[in-house]
């Protein structure tokens, strides 16, 4: 009997021990602190951290292999004597104004057309959405293939369809042609995120306002102006804010078809950041190329957010 | 009146298409090339929208038996499978403690990931190579490893602390009345019901990391090591040589992992697209 209810009484202990532990990891103080510590840790070691690492290169005169100094200021004032950075503070703001702008335009227009009656409907929205999908780098490698300097598919339809005239231009190789090259891929690539969020936005709205509007003797072109792009303000707002952060820090297009040439024509903040830091090994300077991103970016978040406010209120 | 709403149907695919075409076309394009003759693709008189002499396998050939593409794509696979799986286990938690439990600096851890979901990758890739050659990660796959989180996490947690919220409280304090303890209400009630949820956000994790370039090219460079789109726009590009055809060939394998999920899960995209920029 008494070897019976040992094991009896010890089985009776643990699961109050476990009971006890799980009680007190239930706890939601508790429990949310250790949910929330493994993303925690990751952003403080491998975002926070380094960023604050880009604040002191930037501060410094860092050189790959050489111990460092602070130099304070002197490397984001120096950069304005580089001509490299002065034309790619102008392309930033260029290539960001022109390609936000044409998505903005070229969005709302494919978002009201998805939003028609379609007979494919799943498929068209497919090709649509396709550009976003694919890897942008290889992507665009096709695009640096159509605008070959010798075997451009673009020029040879544009010679062919009569609209210039040959030998055509030299796309990757010309200043204003390459800009208006890394534009258009951006545009390319850019435009399914626009023209999918802008159509979630479109179905939101209410029918009934349409019908009203229309009551009133409303035309199509006073429907779009005056109910579907007021109610439409909100989330073209967010989707601005997102294009423009990711515009405005574009790599991968400009590294891939020009790597920032002809003479730094197409240069922007990421890729001169790379080549200044990683490729010339001035880590200082690079640091603070990338830098620059970022009042840019926070003067756009804030004006951003600033608005979407004044519209909720 | 039907009929104007006929034509009205056909204006609109007709407006469509040369969205379509854009879209489109860039793919079209890399196809025909990688499947064209050399003869074929040099000759400037030829017609380029069309293979007219012949189809050829040979820089597909190429592509896979004189070149590391297989070596690159298994690593492709390898990060961002791994990179995928801890940032969803890591978003998924954290989400539901952002988006249920009540503690201490809730609400400012909440923005805090919100900020970083915004913060470009361009911005940080200088320091965090210095970071990741401290932890003895420098020209390794296992860096793209520990460093693609940093922005799947937030991403996952944003989109899943959504999805979270339209559970109903209810259904899960039920289940804790009925004895369950939080975390088994979690893993038996609301992952269940969350499930679109988690299959979005893994859907658009493995899309981003499968297409993450400035981190695989900053990190990693010797050719075991780089992923495949790396390796295709750096490795088959000796000095000015371009081998068009089989670079258009590494272009089109690279995408197939991302197309077939596309064409099952499209839906999936669609939605994940609408609720990481809304929510």
């Amino acid at each position: 009997m008494a070897i019976g209810t040992l094991p009896a009484a010890a089985t009776r202990a643990r699961p109050s021990i476990r009971a006890r532990l799980s009680e007190f990891f239930d706890r939601e103080h508790i429990l949310g602190p250790l949910f929330i510590s493994p993303a925690f840790l990751l952003i403080l070691l491998l975002v926070a951290y380094p960023f604050c690492m880009a604040i002191y290169f930037s501060l410094s005169n860092t050189f790959i292999g050489r111990p460092s100094h602070f130099i304070g200021l002197t490397n984001f004032i120096n950069l304005w004597d580089s001509d490299a950075f002065r034309q790619t503070f102008q392309n930033a703001f260029v290539f960001c104004g022109l390609a936000v702008g044409a998505k903005i335009v070229l969005g709302i227009s494919l978002a009201l057309l998805l939003n028609q009656q379609l007979w494919f409907k799943r498929m068209i929205r497919g090709a649509v959405l396709l550009p976003w999908v694919i890897p942008t780098a290889l992507s665009t490698l096709g695009w640096s293939w159509m605008f070959n300097s010798l075997y451009s598919v673009v020029n040879w339809t544009l010679l062919a369809s009569g609209i210039i005239d040959p030998p055509g231009p030299n796309w990757l190789g010309q200043k204003y042609y390459a800009m208006a090259a890394v534009i258009i891929v951006n545009i390319w690539r850019g435009l399914p995120f626009f023209a999918i969020t802008l159509l979630a936005g479109l179905v939101a709205i209410p029918k009934e306002l349409y019908e009203a509007a229309e009551a009133d003797g409303a035309g199509p072109i006073s429907r779009f102006w005056y109910v579907t792009l007021p109610l439409l303000k909100g989330v073209l707002a967010i989707v601005v804010l997102f294009s423009t952060i990711f515009t405005f820090s574009e790599f991968n297009i400009i590294y891939v078809l020009t790597h920032g040439g002809p003479i730094n024509s197409t240069h922007l903040f990421a890729t001169l950041a790379r080549q200044v830091g990683l490729e010339t090994g001035r880590i200082g300077e690079g640091a603070a190329i990338s830098l620059y991103l970022f009042p840019a970016l926070m003067i756009v978040v804030w004006a951003q957010l600033r608005y979407v406010r004044k519209q909720a209120n | 009146m039907k009929g104007r709403k006929f034509w009205n149907q056909v204006l609109a695919h007709a407006a469509l298409m040369p969205f379509i075409i854009f879209a489109v076309f860039p793919f079209y394009h890399m196809a025909l090339t990688s499947l064209k003759q050399n003869r074929e693709l040099y000759d400037r008189t030829a017609v380029p929208l069309l293979i007219r002499q012949g189809a050829t396998l040979e820089h597909y050939n190429r592509l896979l038996w004189e070149t590391e593409f297989i070596t690159w794509t298994k690593n492709s696979l390898l990060v961002t499978i791994l990179a995928t799986v801890i940032s969803l286990v890591i978003g998924t938690i954290a989400a539901y403690a952002l988006a249920r439990l009540k503690f201490f600096a809730v609400a400012g851890l909440g923005t805090g990931i919100f900020v970083t979901y915004l913060v470009p990758t361009s911005l940080l890739f200088l320091p965090l190579a210095q970071v990741v050659n401290w932890l003895g990660l420098g020209d390794s796959k296992w860096a793209l490893v520990v460093t693609y989180p940093t922005f799947l996490v937030p991403f996952c947690t944003w989109l899943l602390m959504g999805y979270f919220r339209t559970v109903p409280k209810e259904v899960e304090e039920c289940a804790m009345v009925d004895g369950a303890t939080r975390i088994q209400a979690l893993w038996r009630i609301v992952l269940p019901i969350a499930v679109p949820g988690l299959v979005c956000a893994a859907l658009f994790a493995f899309t981003l990391s499968w297409n993450e370039f400035i981190y695989a090219l900053t990190f990693t460079s010797s050719s075991e090591q780089i992923t495949a789109s790396v390796g295709v726009t750096t490795e088959l590009i000796r000095g000015d040589i371009y081998y068009w055809g089989s670079l258009m060939a590494g272009a089109v394998l690279a995408s197939v992992p991302i197309v077939i999920l596309y064409v099952f899960f499209l839906d999936y995209y669609v939605s994940g697209l609408t609720a990481g920029a809304i929510k």
